[in-house]
């Protein structure tokens, strides 16, 4: 384990930097990402990731951004684990009749001012699982949504991308 | 005579399942197949339905060969299984929220999947299993969980902090995914199988396109059976450096958790450059897989061997050299390998409890039946057990990705399967990296889909968490969690 640590120590850090020409987008997002956060907020992002019943994997795409890759972090957004310390809701999947009550109250226990990001195909309006009698349909059919970031699952750094337009857009 | 045998013999033999075949057989039959499994002569591979059939696939311990025994429920009703062999019960209670089949003698008459929440009428309040004892409390957790992880619903009563009874309710991510795929075409029900479990993805898509390979009678061309092993290797490689390190951050030693993100990273960003999608989702179909390797992506992948064969074993070691983790991870969850084997565990939890079996090399499906690889298995049965079982499983996975790169025949990739003369049925069985993932379906003449079932692995996994978790502390549940990793989402479809 110490020759781990040494390492860490000694090398450079993995994560996405040193925009290179023509290949800038994560570090060019992430920063504006970071200047607008303060500049709505005055403060961080903090966000609550809720599964109202997707397949696990957006989850598997969201948990990346906090690796040492992407590292949402050093920008001052991070995962919080209530609904009571968060700014955002990243909703995931369809929304199940089965958790349709449950998002309900993680929405109803998170303070205002508040937004839902939708995240995956699934949560725009059901994905591959439209029509089924077992889902309400997307995040929008039980809650409102400020913003949907597409894909299956969208890259991580979609999901970067898409946090940057709601704080654009959310005054 | 061997003992499935015996059984299919006694009944009428479907037309057109294949590879194994299927007999519909009389209450009698089944109920003799339910002691069978009840002593150990046959593994429970799966248990489902439809309105007026309920089935069994079944493995002969003996003997290795599969078989599917049905029976007709014309009055809605059958033999439970699960009333001689425990394993079944939570199939049995979603075989019937979901089509509506009563199982006779059925011990545990709770809904499962049906919340209660698909009709109008508020739901009833679910009834969990009781402890008796003086001082215990109840905790309850979820659906909603503190963690960037799916929902599901754990019950403790616990005494002080020791786990006296753990009950699992599941059923949160419920999709229909089997009433969609009734009368869908292939593609569509296809695309359905890639997103029951996203961790799975190929691993579902690899068991739904054999079986309706194997219900056609075709077979995929050479190149696209290789490409889909690959597929498969990269997704268990993923999935395991990932999960070894989310284990070790639960027994809050977050430095393997960082090495398994970055390695995980590079692992998603080869499987990108080589087919185009991180995850290696929609690739897989029956004829074959969509999308070749692209140009580089041969020398991507060799980097990503050469860069996992400098990292991994580093993290290995920091593993099995940090006295402090070992102190959470020994003798925690420990999982008693005839649960293991009752249970027919699959996967790592099965394979650290001294199951040794493995799809890839029980059924010998190809490329695998032509690669050369082992699968090891543990008896000690606990969190570390299931970690070092995935530490040489990444070992084995890395020599295999090695061995299919330099051994990928050439040649076409996809080959349209023909459209069926009359209805046909057919079964897989894969390895994921969770362990086995059964795939069965049923065409229609018209080419689509009449009956589609996908069997996850955790089924069999979920209900042996709630035992390994007895006597432990509250505190180590995620611990103990983590190492079964179960899916959510592939049990409650």
């Amino acid at each position: 384990m110490r020759s781990l640590l040494l390492q860490g120590l000694l090398r450079k850090p993995v994560t996405d930097a040193a925009p290179a020409p023509g290949d800038a987008a994560l570090e060019e997002l992430a920063q504006a990402l970071g200047r607008t956060a303060r500049r709505r907020l005055g403060r961080s992002l903090s966000i609550r990731e809720v599964d109202a019943g997707s397949c696990n994997g957006c989850e598997l795409e969201i948990h990346a951004l906090g690796g040492a890759w992407y590292d949402i972090d050093r920008f001052g957004l991070r995962f919080v684990a209530s609904p009571r310390h968060a700014d955002v809701l990243m909703v995931t999947g369809p929304v199940t009749k089965n958790m349709r009550e449950a998002l309900l109250r993680t929405h109803a226990a998170t303070p205002d001012p508040k937004w839902v990001v939708a995240v995956g195909d699934c949560a725009l309006d059901g994905g591959c699982f439209k029509g089924s009698p077992a889902i309400c349909g997307g995040v929008d059919a039980v809650l409102p949504v400020d913003l949907h970031i597409p894909g299956c699952p969208p890259r991580p750094i979609e999901m970067i991308r898409g946090l940057l337009a709601l704080l654009e857009r959310a005054a | 005579m061997p003992a499935l045998n015996q059984l299919l013999d006694k009944g009428a033999i479907a037309a057109a399942h294949r590879p194994c075949p299927r007999a519909v057989v009389e209450a009698a039959v089944w109920r003799n197949a339910a002691g069978r499994l009840a002593s150990g002569r046959l593994t429970l591979l799966d248990l489902w339905g439809e309105r007026d059939a309920a089935h069994m696939a079944l493995r002969d311990a003996q003997t290795g060969e599969t078989g599917v025994l049905s029976i007709l429920c014309p009055a809605g009703r059958y033999p439970s299984v699960s009333a001689r062999h425990p394993p079944a019960l939570r199939l049995e209670r979603a075989l019937r929220d979901l089509y509506g089949l009563t199982p006779e003698g059925l011990p545990d008459p709770r809904p499962w999947l049906d919340h209660g929440r698909w009709g109008d009428a508020a739901p009833e309040p679910y009834p969990f299993l009781t402890a008796e004892g003086d001082n215990l409390h109840q905790i309850a957790v979820g659906p909603v969980h503190a963690g960037i992880i799916e929902p599901g619903h754990f019950r403790f009563t616990a005494s002080g902090e020791t786990v006296v009874r753990l009950e699992a309710r599941l059923g949160y991510t419920h999709k229909g995914v089997e009433a969609l795929a009734e009368g869908a075409d292939i593609d569509a029900a296809a695309r359905l199988a890639d997103g029951v479990s996203g961790d799975s993805t190929v691993a579902y898509a690899l068991a739904f396109a054999r079986a309706t390979e194997a219900a056609l009678g075709v077979d995929a061309p050479p190149r696209a059976v290789w490409l889909r092993a690959l597929m498969a290797e990269l997704e268990r490689l993923a999935n395991h450096v990932s999960d070894i390190g989310a284990i070790s951050n639960d027994a809050a030693f977050p430095l393997l958790h960082a090495h398994g993100g970055i390695l995980r990273e590079q692992v998603l960003r080869a499987c990108d450059a080589a087919f185009g999608h991180r995850m290696m989702r929609g690739l897989i179909r029956p004829g074959g897989v969509t999308a070749d390797l692209a140009p580089d992506g041969v020398a991507a992948l060799r980097a990503l061997l050469e860069t996992a064969a400098r990292r991994f074993p580093a993290m290995a070691r920091a593993y099995d050299a940090t006295p402090s983790l070992l102190d959470r991870t020994v003798g925690a969850g420990f999982l008693k390998p005839e649960l293991a084997r009752q249970y027919a565990a699959g996967g790592f939890v099965g394979r650290a409890s001294g199951r040794g079996f493995d799809a890839r090399l029980a059924m010998a499906y190809a490329p695998y039946d032509s690669l050369s690889f082992t699968v090891p298995t543990r008896d000690d049965g606990d969190v570390h057990a299931r970690i070092w079982v995935r530490i040489l499983e990444v070992e084995q996975t890395l020599a295999l990705i090695g061995q299919i790169l330099d051994r990928l025949p050439e040649g076409g990739i996809f080959a349209a399967p023909p459209a069926p003369d009359a209805p046909c049925e057919g079964l897989a069985v894969v390895e994921g990296f969770r362990g086995d993932v059964l795939a069965w379906v049923r065409l229609g003449a018209d080419g689509r889909v009449a009956r589609l079932r996908l069997r996850d692995p955790s089924w069999f996994q979920w209900p042996l968490l709630e035992a390994a978790i007895e006597g432990n502390i509250v505190a180590d549940f995620p611990l103990c969690n983590k190492s079964f990793n179960c899916s959510y989402s592939g049990c409650d479809l």
